[in-house]
């Protein structure tokens, strides 16, 4: 592994991306990594668009990613994993639920998806979690679970599959980690 | 030693736990929230006293009651709140604390979760003669909480916490140590007030000596500050360009990114104390460079005291500041970076110029949550409220009535505001008017705006929008919910009681379901030549979804 690794984690308030975070965050830890993240709470989480970023490695001082330097770009929603584009590199790959959440003034999903076409030129995947989760656990809400198993599992992020499923039950409430679990394993195939 | 990943803010409370901290008052506001949601779980079973108090003003005076009993205190607040309670915060500095008591003020730079202002909260230290220190990671919010403890154990003073939305809301491992125990059981008493009118009564004349006393006291602080280890110094091989920076809080780990990315070692100064500055410290390090590039957020405060102290110990030193760096929103690596190279006069290229430009993008606006019965209220005023009807917003979800498509505020300003300028607005014009306000900010600020209303005979429409909690910081509870913020119960506080009480004539209770009722109400109390007030009253749907779970 490079000296850090950096996901920046893009989505629609109410999307679970600080969940991701702290799980993010606590496998990061539990592999010995230094790790920092940031969020942002309140009027922010509304509904709007929200990034979170999180950053791993032998020794990391900001929790932000700089612009072009993000390896792993996770889009909860197409336009918004759209609109973190300034953050890749070179390098960079995109991991996108195939899902949108339209809005008044907002693409079309054929725009968006031309959009992401054109304008992403590095590694991506555009992958429908939303509805892969909602046919088989009648709910979308774990299908950040399934893109970041997918992650996982696909080596992109570069933390072991264990460590991962650990954090998860480290950080969502009890009650609801068999359906996580089943979540994150389901991506194993996807 | 145990490490746990911890959010900032609940680093905060850990070094609040660590100091044995035995009162906790706060406002809950973003990004401070999360500081009082920790305590309100955890007090009970530690023996902690902790509230939601009214307002910020009323959460710092219930801790300067404890304090002067002696109690280790802790308030938390959001930038706006310092002003909120600056009025005894000042007084409170010259009185001095008996029981230490730590507050944490959370600013926004580039305002991410805060109307009104971007606030920088560092002038209050000027104003207050309060220590200040400015903690850069979620290690140091809770090593700088603990050492805040120590010196307002030390010297008798209220010593401020200052972070940022980056400091607040940033995760990492932290290093926690033993809790001490708190010297209260279950709520139960456990301080004792001592009369000492010297020390407790600001009256003229005692207040000049007083004053006196505060500045000899910050001058004695200062010196602590000067042989403070957590102020850390790098100063590693040859000097570039006899270049050298100055810095304090998350700004510091910008500068350490950009060096990294450009490879440079350059001589830092992270300063931990923001007030009283180790002047001494900044002029032994400014006493042998040529250039010195003051890496801050917002105002240049830093900037113009090393220049200040640049006089005394090096008036050759070129002061850089605002000049390379932007005084409106937050710093990150790629604005410090090219800032340093330009300081640098050095052809440089700069590695984190973006790859890929994108164009525009529609914008996604924040919004009431699908559910939000608030969509019901904003529904009602389309549909009713004439063509030219003022809309005066206030701090909460209902501000978000703002954004498009309902484009319902014509003005926004601060907590309880909306009451207070509508007043003013139909005093000077006639035109109708509706002040919105949330339950919460009713409590906090809008009973003595309502008051000033009726006694001056206004007749603005007010319309609380009354979701039984604090909504946009994460349902905290408030007087009107019939709990404490330790779960306890309360008398529940009626909005329809205190407006009758305040002597508001019409008063009508709706539950915006009912969305006929709402229309009719607000058509025939639009037309008043008095006060008027509904309160629109639904249970937020987020909280209604989380009470129904359990």
């Amino acid at each position: 592994m490079k000296k850090t690794f950096n996901i920046v984690i893009a989505g629609v308030g109410g999307q679970g991306l600080v969940t991701l975070n702290q799980i993010l965050a606590e496998a990061a830890k539990a592999e010995g990594f230094d790790v920092k993240t940031s969020e942002l709470h309140g009027l922010s989480q509304r509904g709007g668009s929200v990034e979170t970023h999180i950053r791993f490695g032998d020794k990391i001082y900001s929790p932000l990613v700089a612009l072009g330097e993000a390896d792993l770009i996770l889009g909860l929603e197409m336009l918004e994993g759209l609109r973190a584009l300034p953050y890749a590199g070179k390098k960079t790959v995109f991991l996108i639920n195939k899902f949108s959440l339209p809005f008044f003034g907002g693409f079309s999903e054929k725009e968006v998806l031309k959009k992401i076409g054109t304008l992403i030129k590095t590694r991506k995947y555009l992958v429908p979690a939303s509805n892969i989760c909602k046919k088989e656990f009648g709910s979308e809400v774990v299908s950040g679970i399934y893109l970041l198993g997918q992650a996982v599992f696909k080596k992109i992020i570069p933390l072991k599959p264990k460590t991962v499923l650990s954090a998860i039950k480290k950080v969502v409430p009890e009650k609801y980690f068999e359906l996580n679990k089943k979540a994150f394993n389901l991506s194993k195939n996807g | 030693m145990e490490k746990k990943v911890l959010l900032g803010n609940e680093a905060i409370v850990q070094g609040a736990l660590e100091a044995g901290v035995d009162f906790v008052s706060t406002y809950p506001g973003t990004p401070a929230s999360e500081i009082g949601n920790v305590f309100s779980k955890i007090a009970n079973d530690l023996g902690i006293y902790f509230e939601f108090s009214t307002n910020e003003k009323v959460a710092l005076e219930a801790a300067i009651g404890a304090s002067f009993s002696g109690l280790r205190c802790l308030v938390a607040m959001k930038n706006f709140g310092l002003n909120v309670c600056s009025d005894s915060l000042l007084p409170l500095c010259y009185t001095g604390t008996k029981g230490p008591m730590v507050i944490i003020v959370a600013d926004d730079p580039n305002c991410w979760s805060s109307a009104q202002s971007e606030e920088n909260s560092r002038a209050y230290a000027f104003l207050a003669h309060i220590p200040m220190l400015e903690p850069s990671d979620a290690q140091e919010a809770k090593d700088f909480t603990k050492l805040a403890f120590e010196i307002s154990e030390k010297f008798n003073i209220p010593v401020i916490v200052r972070t940022t939305t980056r400091v607040a809301h940033q995760k990492m491992p932290v290093i926690c140590g033993q809790n001490q125990k708190s010297k209260i059981k279950n709520q139960n008493v456990a301080g004792r007030f001592v009369k000492d009118v010297e020390r407790f009564v600001t009256m003229p004349p005692r207040v000049l000596e007083m004053k006196k006393e505060l500045l000899e006291k910050i001058e004695k602080i200062r010196q602590f500050a000067e042989k403070l280890s957590s102020d850390t110094q790098f100063s590693r091989g040859k000097v570039p360009g006899n270049l050298g920076i100055v810095t304090s809080g998350v700004s510091y780990l910008y500068v350490r990114e950009a060096l990294d990315k450009l490879n440079l070692d350059l001589p830092v100064l992270k300063l931990s104390f923001f007030y009283p500055l180790p002047e001494n410290k900044i002029k032994g390090f400014i006493k042998n460079l040529k250039k010195v590039l003051i890496v801050e957020e917002l105002e240049p405060y830093l900037e113009k005291e090393t220049e200040r102290l640049a006089k005394e110990a090096n008036c050759e030193l070129e002061v850089i500041g605002k000049k390379v760096l932007p005084e409106v929103g937050e710093l990150k690596t790629e604005i410090v970076l090219p800032a340093l190279i330009r300081s640098l006069n050095k052809k440089i290229k700069n590695p984190l110029e973006a790859k890929n430009k994108l164009q525009a993008l529609p914008k996604r606006f924040p919004r009431p949550c699908p559910d939000c019965p608030y969509w019901l209220v904003f529904g009602a005023l389309k549909k009713v409220a004439p063509e030219g009807t003022i809309f005066g917003g206030d701090i909460g979800c209902y501000m978000l009535a703002g954004m498009p498509p309902t484009n319902l505020q014509d003005y926004l300003f601060s907590m309880g505001s909306s009451i207070g300028i509508g007043h003013g607005i139909k005093k000077s014009t006639g035109q109708r008017l509706i002040a919105m306000i949330g339950d919460s900010t009713f409590f906090h600020a809008g009973i003595s705006a309502l008051i000033n209303a009726v006694y001056n005979k206004s007749n603005p429409l007010v319309l609380v929008l009354d979701n039984r909690t604090t909504a946009m910081t994460g349902h905290q509870p408030n007087p009107g919910m019939g709990k404490t913020g330790s779960g306890s119960d309360a008398v529940e506080i009626k909005i329809e009681e205190i407006a009758r009480a305040c002597g508001v004539k019409n008063v009508k209770v709706v539950d915006p379901i009912n969305i006929e009722e709402l229309q009719a109400a607000v058509l025939a109390f639009l037309n008043k030549k008095e006060v008027s007030v509904i309160v629109a009253r639904r249970t937020c749907a987020l909280l209604a979804k989380k009470q129904s779970k359990k």
